[in-house]
This record gives structure tokens, C-alpha cells and sequence, in this order.
């Protein structure tokens, strides 16, 4: 036998002389593990499927909405309950300024929605022809409304699916006529369900043209701009986005007069920022979810310390023969680190695999995205290795330190 | 082979001290088998595990082979243990989940390395080759004995050290164990030491030490 083998076999004969207990021992290594494994799956998989949601609505897309409104005395309202975004405003950042694809300007109001005995509030958004394209809408039957319609403030709605849903149920609902508020208005689409959306339009929604939405409940600034509530623009270039948001940000300050010093009265968010952000909240909720799996982790490491101490001293006697007949310090000491390094890293190798199958389990049942990345399964086998190491350590300089005398007389 | 200058072991005993061996001196030739005798609380199995190098002593001075090793490292005594020495106890101390086989290879493991071959050849020496695959509480204690001396052997040490090899055994068991064990002397010119309760087992050797007390109370020759 190759002389470096030597040790491996010894350890292994420790381990398969005592199979339930090192069954034992390993069994809380590989829960440990497979629970890192399978939360941090589920929690980099729900970044993943955040991201795509994002990335679907485009990644260059830059939002603007009105800053919060400063009341008498300076009290400062809730960010967006200004109503300082106009649709003037649009206009002049689609003829001034440079790198941008499309300006859609839209208004939302919540509205009760009648149609038949069915009745439900929704956000009901008036937008110009331009903001199907913006946010990658689709229809699932029917059609959106044109540039036409657009122009002469045509009464027509696209429903979200829930809301056709609710209203219509089963039926075709294109061409039927539903009550917004205090208008009548004509289905003629229902959009794709998108199921929960972090951003943009919900399934709960209803689209309708900006400008028959302005005859009805929108408002003007005193000046006689029509008020918008938020204003949709994707770069064309995606490396001048900072740019394009502070030529922007040049052209509203001068629109709406405000001197320097005054905070702005609007806000620009890139879906770049909304994203890097959701993936650092989501990022987080990761690593805390692989915290508390980590922490069965460390209970399996004390198992492992426990049982290597007991067989230490139940082994007591082999040590001293093992002693007598040559063995030093480190020979002793090796043989048992290697021992329980040997066991924590079959479980974290039984853990790894536990885990996969647990994240497809939990993707095919819970109906959630989970992505078992490599360096996850790295870094578990690598802490579970490390935990042999650390928790064996101390049983194994123990029992190298025995006197030989007093350790071949032990019974 | 095996020179001790006035060694005296001493152990703390809590408050008081326990002093085992008062200043022993003694002379071991190469080649020589050495009987050791006394009462029970005499020493002997204190002055086998110095003379083993599994202890060190208090004061006094040990060459082993001209080399001073009263003074070593554990580290250092136990590569002369597997290096020179080899051990058979009364209780055998093989263990009890290897084979007879891998006992004795486990006799070469911190001894330059396994090797099946001779590990064979020990226990068929020792006439158990037909056992090689059995584990020590499927033999006697007789053969279990037989493998504890094979392992002891099969490193090739210069000195062989018997603790009461016969204690557990009866008589006949007992007189194959010493017979092998007067063969290995007389074949390989092995120096051996042994322990011994028994007036016969003494008598195969060339000298007795009887020690009484602590000290070397009469050497004999045989």
C-alpha cells in the first residue's frame, strides 16, 4: 500500500467500524448542508426571476414621476402626490432632448369600473400611443387603441386580465361597453396576464387613452399644462442614461422655475437603479436565509466535535497500542482529523445532492424559479470540510496528546 | 544494548509524592534474554516502560545502543519505539476490530511502512497463517498472543520487551508463547526482556533480576 494511502484506510476502517454512529454523525452535516443548498436556491432564484421581470420591461427605461409636494409651512407630503409633471413637460424632453426612443407620458386615476351586475376599482391609466411599445405590452385578443383614437380622445379601454376576469368572467368582452366612473367606455383588448408584476401595470389595470382620460378626470396646473402622473422614456443608447438624466433634470428645473438651491419637484429612476436595488434587497434576504441554514450547519459541527470526542475515549486503548508501537503526536492527531474531515465531507458531498434534488422539488411543487449556483455548492462542501476541521481538531489533539502508559491501561 | 545509570521514577500523587524506582542500575547485552522479577508494587512494569521508551525517567540516565535517550521528546521516543522496540503485553492489546493480519501490519505502519509480505511471513512464523483473516475474539488467547508477537517482531526491532506474557494464559498456551519467544532469541539473536511471575519462565533465561522496593535487589545467573 502506498505509504501516503496509509492514513486514508486508517481512518476509513474507523469509519466503517462504526457505521451508525458515523451515519449518525454525518446526517446532521448533510441537513446543514442541504438546507444551505436548497434556501439559497430558492432565494437566488427569486432575484432571478425579479431581474427577468425587470429585464422584460427593458433595462434602458427611465421613469419620471412628480416629486413630493411641499405644503404651507414646508410640511412635505408623500413623494408623487405632487402634480407637477405635465404633459407639456413630455413634449419638450422629446424635442430637446437627445438619445431617447420614445416619451410616454401617462395619467393614473383609480376609478370604479361597472360592467353587467359586476363592479370593481381599479388603476385606470390614460397613456399615448407610444406606451405600448415603452413597456413591451401584449394583448391576448383584441387590439390597442390607434393613433387615431389617441387623437380624438376615442372612449376605448384595454383591460388587464383581472379585470376582465371580474367583470366579464368567461365572455368576450371586446366590443362590450362598461361604465369608468362617469364615462362609458368600449372594450376593445385585454392584455396578456403577467401575474405579479414589481413594476409597471398590473393585471388589475385598465388602459385607456390619455387623452379621453384628460376630458374626464385630469387635472391642470395653474399655469394650464395638463397634469400627468408619470412620464416613460426608453434611451436609446444605454451608456448615456446618466446623461440623458441630467439633461433631463437641466430641462424640467428650467420648465418648472426653480431656482438653485430649491429640491427638485420630480424624480427620475432608471430601471438600472430599480434593479440593482431589488437584487441587493433580494441579495440580502439570501445571504440571511443561508445564515439560518448555516446555523444547522454549526449544530452538525458540534455533533460531529461530540461524537469524535466520545470516540477518542472510547478508543482510548488504541491509541495507546498505536502509541507503543510508534505511532507520534501527529500520526494519532492526523488519524482522527482526517477521520472527521472524512465524515463532514461526505456529508457535505450527500448534503449537495440532498439539496439539488430539494431546490427541484421545491421548483416543481412550489412553482418557483431556484437556481443551485456552483459556488454555493463549493463554498458548502468547502464549510463543511472546514467545520471537520475545526470541530475535529480539538478531539484529535486530544487524543494525540495521551500518555501511552496510562492510555494502554485503560478499560 | 541497554544501559540505565542510577534512574529513579517518581510520581506526584496528588500532594505526596510516589516514588517507584530508587536509583536502579543495569546492564543489558546485545543478544542477552533477561528475566525480571519481584513482588507486586516493585517496579518491574515501571522499569519495562523506561526501558520502552514509553516513559522517561526522573533522574538517572538511559542509553539505549550508546545513544542517551533519558532525555528525549515524545516525539523522538516514539520513533525509537517503532524504530527498535517491540512491545508484548499480558492482555495482548491487539485491536479488536482488525484482523490478525492487519494487526501485524499495523506493527509496521509507524515503522518504515506495510508491508503484506512480511506480515504474512510473521504470522506464519508464528504458525497462524490459516488465521490471517481472523479477528482477535475468534482466536485463543494463546494465538492472540502468537499475533501479538508476530507484530512485535515483524518491524525486525533489536529489542523485544514481554510483560507478563504469559499472565493470562494457561499452562500450555503459556509454554508455546515462551518456547516462541526462546526461538525468536536463539534465531535472530533478538534481545528480550521479559517480565515474570513464574520461576520456570525465568530459568529459560541467562539472567534474573529480582527487584525488591524499587532497587536491584540480586542479579542471578542462570
Amino acid at each position: 500500500m502506498k505509504k501516503w494511502l496509509e492514513p486514508l484506510s486508517t481512518a476509513w476502517v474507523g469509519v466503517r467500524t462504526h457505521k451508525l454512529r458515523s451515519a449518525l454523525t454525518m446526517l446532521g452535516i448533510v441537513i446543514g448542508v442541504a438546507a444551505v443548498i436548497t434556501l439559497m436556491s430558492i432565494g437566488r432564484g427569486a432575484t432571478a426571476a425579479i431581474l427577468a421581470n425587470i429585464e422584460s420591461m427593458g433595462s434602458n427605461l427611465i421613469t419620471i414621476g412628480p416629486g413630493a409636494s411641499v405644503g404651507f409651512g414646508g410640511v412635505r407630503s408623500a413623494g408623487g402626490s405632487a402634480q407637477t409633471l405635465t404633459q407639456e413637460d413630455a413634449e419638450a424632453i422629446a424635442e430637446q432632448i437627445p438619445y431617447i426612443a420614445a416619451v410616454s407620458p401617462s395619467y393614473s386615476s383609480r376609478l370604479q369600473l361597472v360592467a353587467g351586475g359586476e363592479n370593481m376599482n381599479s388603476q385606470v391609466t390614460g397613456v399615448t400611443p407610444e406606451y405600448w411599445e415603452v413597456l413591451n405590452l401584449e394583448l391576448a385578443n383584441g387590439a390597442f387603441f390607434s393613433d387615431y383614437d389617441y387623437q380624438c380622445g376615442a372612449k376605448v379601454a384595454v383591460l388587464g386580465s383581472n379585470v376582465k376576469e371580474t367583470l366579464f368572467g368567461d365572455a368576450d368582452p371586446i366590443g362590450q361597453q362598461m361604465r369608468m366612473g362617469s364615462t362609458i367606455v368600449r372594450v376593445i383588448g385585454v392584455l396578456e396576464s403577467k401575474g405579479t408584476s414589481m413594476m409597471g401595470l398590473s393585471d388589475d389595470a385598465v388602459i385607456i387613452p390619455l387623452t379621453a382620460l384628460q376630458q374626464t378626470v385630469a387635472q391642470r396646473t395653474a399655469q394650464g399644462e395638463r397634469v400627468v402622473s408619470s412620464i416613460a422614456l426608453p434611451v436609446s443608447d444605454e451608456g448615456q442614461a446618466d446623461y440623458v438624466a441630467e439633461e433631463i433634470t437641466e430641462l424640467l428645473r428650467s420648465r418648472h422655475q426653480l431656482g438653485p438651491g430649491v429640491d427638485d419637484d420630480f424624480r427620475i429612476t432608471s430601471m438600472e437603479e430599480i434593479a440593482s436595488a431589488i437584487s441587493e434587497v433580494s441579495g440580502t434576504m439570501t445571504l440571511f436565509l443561508g445564515a439560518i441554514a448555516a446555523i444547522s450547519l454549526l449544530v452538525g459541527g458540534i455533533g460531529v466535535m461530540n461524537i469524535m470526542l466520545v470516540s477518542v475515549l472510547e478508543r482510548t486503548r488504541e491509541i495507546g497500542i498505536r502509541k507503543a508501537l510508534g505511532a507520534r503526536e501527529r500520526d494519532i492527531w492526523g488519524q482522527f482529523l482526517i477521520e472527521a474531515v472524512f465524515l463532514t465531507f461526505a456529508g457535505g458531498i450527500i448534503g449537495v445532492i440532498l439539496g439539488y434534488v430539494a431546490s427541484h422539488l421545491v421548483a416543481s411543487i412550489g412553482q418557483m424559479t431556484t437556481v443551485v449556483s456552483a459556488d454555493i455548492v463549493i463554498l458548502a462542501v468547502s464549510v463543511s470540510v472546514g467545520i471537520g476541521l475545526f470541530f475535529g481538531f480539538y478531539p484529535a489533539w486530544q487524543a494525540s496528546r495521551l500518555n501511552p502508559i496510562e492510555a494502554l491501561r485503560y478499560e | 544494548m541497554i544501559k540505565l545509570r542510577d534512574i529513579t521514577k517518581v510520581y506526584p500523587m496528588g500532594k505526596r509524592e510516589l516514588t517507584v524506582l530508587r536509583g536502579i542500575n543495569l546492564h543489558i547485552e546485545q543478544g542477552e534474554m533477561v528475566a525480571i522479577m519481584g513482588p507486586s508494587g516493585s517496579g518491574k512494569t515501571t522499569l519495562l516502560n523506561l526501558t520502552g521508551c514509553l516513559d522517561i525517567p526522573t533522574s538517572g540516565n538511559y542509553y539505549l545502543e550508546g545513544r542517551k535517550v533519558s532525555h528525549l521528546s515524545s516525539g523522538e521516543l516514539a520513533g525509537i519505539r517503532g524504530e527498535k522496540i517491540g512491545f508484548v503485553f499480558q492482555t495482548f492489546n491487539l485491536l479488536p476490530r482488525l484482523s490478525a493480519l492487519a494487526n501485524v501490519e499495523l506493527g509496521m505502519r509507524y515503522a518504515g511502512g506495510v508491508d503484506r509480505q512480511r506480515a504474512v511471513a510473521a504470522l506464519t512464523k508464528v504458525g497462524l497463517s490459516d488465521r490471517a483473516n481472523h479477528r482477535p475474539t475468534e482466536l485463543s488467547g494463546g494465538e492472540q498472543q502468537r499475533v501479538a508477537i508476530a507484530r512485535a517482531v515483524v518491524k525486525n526491532p533489536p529489542l523485544l520487551l514481554a510483560d507478563e506474557p504469559t499472565g493470562n494464559l494457561d499452562s500450555r498456551s503459556g509454554d508455546e508463547i515462551i518456547s516462541m519467544l526462546t526461538t525468536l532469541h536463539a534465531e535472530q539473536g533478538i534481545t528480550l526482556v521479559i517480565i515474570t511471575h513464574d520461576a520456570d519462565i525465568a530459568h529459560h533465561c541467562q539472567r534474573i533480576i529480582h527487584l525488591k522496593d524499587g532497587q536491584v535487589e540480586r542479579e542471578e545467573k542462570v
